[in-house]
């Protein structure tokens, strides 16, 4: 099998690193070579982050480059656009609806373009919205959109919901384990 | 049994399977993790040092005393630990020792891209360099070996990409070797010159015998397939090229970069039709070649700044390019940001106001230089903002302490800064110094430090008292602000600037992520008070942002630190 490409991308501080994880734990439980490369440090709060996940028979390179994704998993909407050029031709997008302004909108300095999802879907692209941030609410907590999304990802993935649970409790400590099997119910109902 | 492991982490097992018994380091991204999964186990003892020349002399202690030590930096940090490294070179070591170095090519979290193989080169010590997680644990392991075999700290250099990666380990159990009994050897570890100098020879001896025993190490590996293209590479390049070239080239795989091998490159070489280097930043291993007349091609068509990539050495190689979407319009720009509820925001906003010369340091508030708070006018390296401002005061005569600061977080005047007090102190300026004390190491993701209170194991330790210490350097002026009261810190700035004297303030407050620290509620826009006159934005806080021509504030981000509620002047933002 050729490798795989997945790309999270995001806002520093918004959990990308939680969802590689379990993206990373589900590879290895259906037999395949992975390699996770994160961002690290305090610093990247706030800024634009991005996370490569590739699986395949053996996998060489830890990085994503131009045109490679198979998929994108955007955390915030403007991200989709700013990491576009990386999605493989015929690649799809599953992103959360949220927006967050960076600084140099919120200075006045930038303008935060309209209908990004619906620009990128008239170029041909397969996007997959969903309420990520809301639907983390209703689960107990924001901070589980993450799993949220991870629930929309595993609808487009092939593989059985059941090794998403198990990477699921390998991932999430026990104590938080309820609250995010029921985000990743409702990222899974959402499509 | 196999898991899914960063390089760090990996590096860890390493340390742990080795039998590695002493673990002194100072955090820097991208190598913090080493140390900080070495603290997970038991077995390793494990600290967090002030600075990596402690860390790297406690390290080079504890070989002596015979047991296996390790000591872990980022590149810029070896610079600082370069001195005991230097030497070490030369005393050799009684237990092994091992030095992690990562390197960022890039730039993703540093203040220059330089090459650490030119530090294992300069210092005469032996250098590793793996591939992947697995690599990271094994070349740990043999890399105790070679410095028992050779008599000298060998360093393991990483980059952010084999540092940050995830890949599967596969784990073994630990072994510690018997310890070596300390014996005194003046000659060997008193580095006065008449010992040195017998020394010196015995290092060139043991690098020839290095470079012999390159030879023939499974370290280094030839890979025949199309020999049409040759490739000699090591570390994340190899990963790079196989990805980029698969079976349609041979590769030499240099997992030991210093001493290199001649005779396996020459034979490497001899059997492929077109040779290329490829290497991450410096002409190393190129330079290598061509100097021993083997015909390469290197920096010739491959840059020597930022990341080699795939897709890099298919552009070089195959001339392909890939056929890329776009959005079709400007995508703003998401620097990172100080957090909401940062303390270092309050005082670069009352920094910003002041309108003052800024000298920089190396921390989150290094954020302060960006918009809109523009509030930095120099950083340089740990430590350079009390010692470049000295300087910059002296030089410039007349009243430039009146309108200058220095900042420097808490751990980073613990590491470098407070020599350059002294130097203040010592040789009077009447310098501005800001400690932005927030109780944490925060860039590098929140270590302990000798103002904490924490040792890394989490236990209580002494901590650096900052006010008796500035006091006992020479200081006589030294005031504590809290940098969520603007009006305050400003007006306490202000006067110590008006002083003729050298002065500390010191900003208090925990980082805004600490976990034991308490929030108040997110604060709200009060629609009807607000006029929409974004005097909020000024203090560049990521939680506020204008919808509909009023202030709107995300409760998901906002921890009411109250710092946007004192500069609205309607009263507008409320409880």
């Amino acid at each position: 099998m050729e490798t795989k490409s997945i790309m999270i991308v995001g806002v520093g501080g918004q959990g990308t690193l939680l969802a590689s994880r379990i993206l990373g734990s589900v590879f290895l439980a259906e037999g395949y070579d992975v390699k996770v490369s994160e961002v690290h440090g305090m610093s990247q709060r706030g800024g634009s982050v991005v996370t490569y996940v590739k699986y395949g028979e053996k996998v060489y390179s830890p990085v994503v480059e131009l045109g490679e994704a198979d998929l994108i998993i955007s955390f915030e909407q403007l991200e989709c656009a700013r990491w576009l050029p990386y999605l493989k031709k015929g690649g799809k997008i599953v992103t959360s609806d949220q927006t967050l302004d960076p600084m140099p909108v919120i200075t006045g300095a930038a303008v935060y373009p309209e209908n990004i999802l619906g620009k990128i879907e008239a170029m041909g692209v397969e996007v997959t919205a969903a309420p990520a941030l809301a639907l983390a609410e209703q689960a107990g907590t924001s901070k589980a959109a993450n799993v949220v999304l991870m629930g929309v990802v595993s609808k487009k993935l092939p593989f059985e919901e059941s090794v998403w649970q198990t990477a699921l409790e390998q991932c999430v400590p026990a104590k938080f384990l309820e609250l995010n099997k029921k985000a990743f119910a409702l990222g899974r109902e959402a499509v | 049994m196999k898991k899914l492991m960063i390089g760090n982490e990996a590096f860890a097992r390493g340390l742990y399977e080795a039998g590695c018994e002493f673990v002194s380091s100072y955090p820097g991204t991208p190598s913090t993790e080493v140390t900080e999964f070495a603290a997970k186990f038991e077995e390793i003892y494990a600290e967090w040092a002030p600075n990596e020349k402690v860390a790297m002399e406690a390290a080079l202690g504890a070989s002596i005393a015979g047991k296996r030590s390790f000591c872990g930096m980022k590149h810029v940090g070896l610079n600082v630990a370069a001195d005991p490294l230097y030497t070490a070179g030369y005393t050799g070591v009684n237990g092994g020792m091992v030095v992690c170095v990562a390197d960022d090519p890039g730039l993703h979290s540093s203040q220059n891209e330089q090459d650490s193989r030119h530090h294992a080169i300069a210092s005469k010590v032996l250098m590793l360099e793996p591939s992947d997680s697995q690599e990271c644990k094994d070349f740990t392991k043999q890399a105790f070996e070679l410095s028992e075999k050779f008599d000298c700290p060998v360093i393991v250099r990483l980059t952010t990409r084999i540092a940050h990666s995830q890949s599967q380990v596969e784990l073994c159990d630990r072994v510690v070797p018997e310890a070596k009994p300390y014996v005194k050897t003046p000659s060997k570890f008193v580095m006065m010159p008449g010992f040195a100098k017998k020394r010196h020879p015995v290092v060139e001896q043991k690098l020839r015998d290095a470079a012999a025993f390159a030879e023939t190490s499974p370290l280094n590996k030839a890979e025949y397939n199309d020999t049409s293209i040759g490739i000699i590479t090591a570390g994340d390049c190899y990963v790079y090229a196989k990805e980029a070239m698969g079976d349609k080239a041979s590769y030499l795989k240099l997992g030991m970069v210093n001493p290199l091998p001649l005779n396996i490159i020459k034979d490497f070489a001899a059997k492929c039709d077109k040779v290329y280097v490829i290497e991450e930043l410096d002409d190393i291993i190129e330079t290598h070649c061509k100097k021993n007349g083997i015909d390469v091609i290197g920096k010739e068509i491959f840059p020597r700044e930022f990341e080699i990539s795939q897709a890099v050495v298919r552009k070089a190689l195959l001339g392909e390019e890939p056929d890329v979407m776009t959005f079709g319009e400007d995508v703003p720009v998401r620097p990172p940001v100080m957090c909401a509820g940062c303390p270092h925001r309050g005082l670069f906003y009352c920094l910003s106001q002041l309108g003052v010369y800024v000298s920089g340091d190396i921390g989150c508030y290094t954020l302060g230089a960006a918009a809109p708070l523009n509030a930095m006018d120099t950083t340089i390296c740990m430590g350079a903002s009390i010692s470049a401002l000295h300087g910059f005061n002296k030089a410039s005569g007349g009243d430039t302490y009146k309108k200058s600061v220095a900042v420097i977080g808490d751990s980073t005047f613990m590491h470098s800064g407070m020599t350059g007090l002294v130097n203040v102190a010592y040789n009077a300026t009447n310098t501005t110094t800001i400690i932005l004390d927030n109780s944490i190491t925060g860039m590098t993701g929140h270590q302990q430090n000798p103002t904490t209170g924490k040792n890394l194991k989490g236990d209580p330790a002494a901590a650096v008292n900052l006010e008796a210490l500035v006091k006992a350097i020479g200081i006589k002026s030294v005031r504590v602000v809290d940098p969520y009261h603007m009006a305050e810190t400003k007006k306490v700035i202000e006067e110590e600037l008006a002083k003729d004297e050298p002065s500390v303030i010191i900003s208090r407050r925990p980082c805004a992520l600490l976990k034991y620290v308490k929030h108040n509620p997110p604060v709200h826009v009060d629609n009807d008070k607000c006029v929409g006159c974004k005097q909020c934005l000024k203090v560049g806080c990521p939680a506020i942002s204008i919808k509909d021509k009023k202030s709107v504030i995300d409760h998901t981000l906002c921890v009411g630190c109250g710092i946007c509620k004192e500069l609205c002047k309607l009263n507008a933002i409320v409880d």
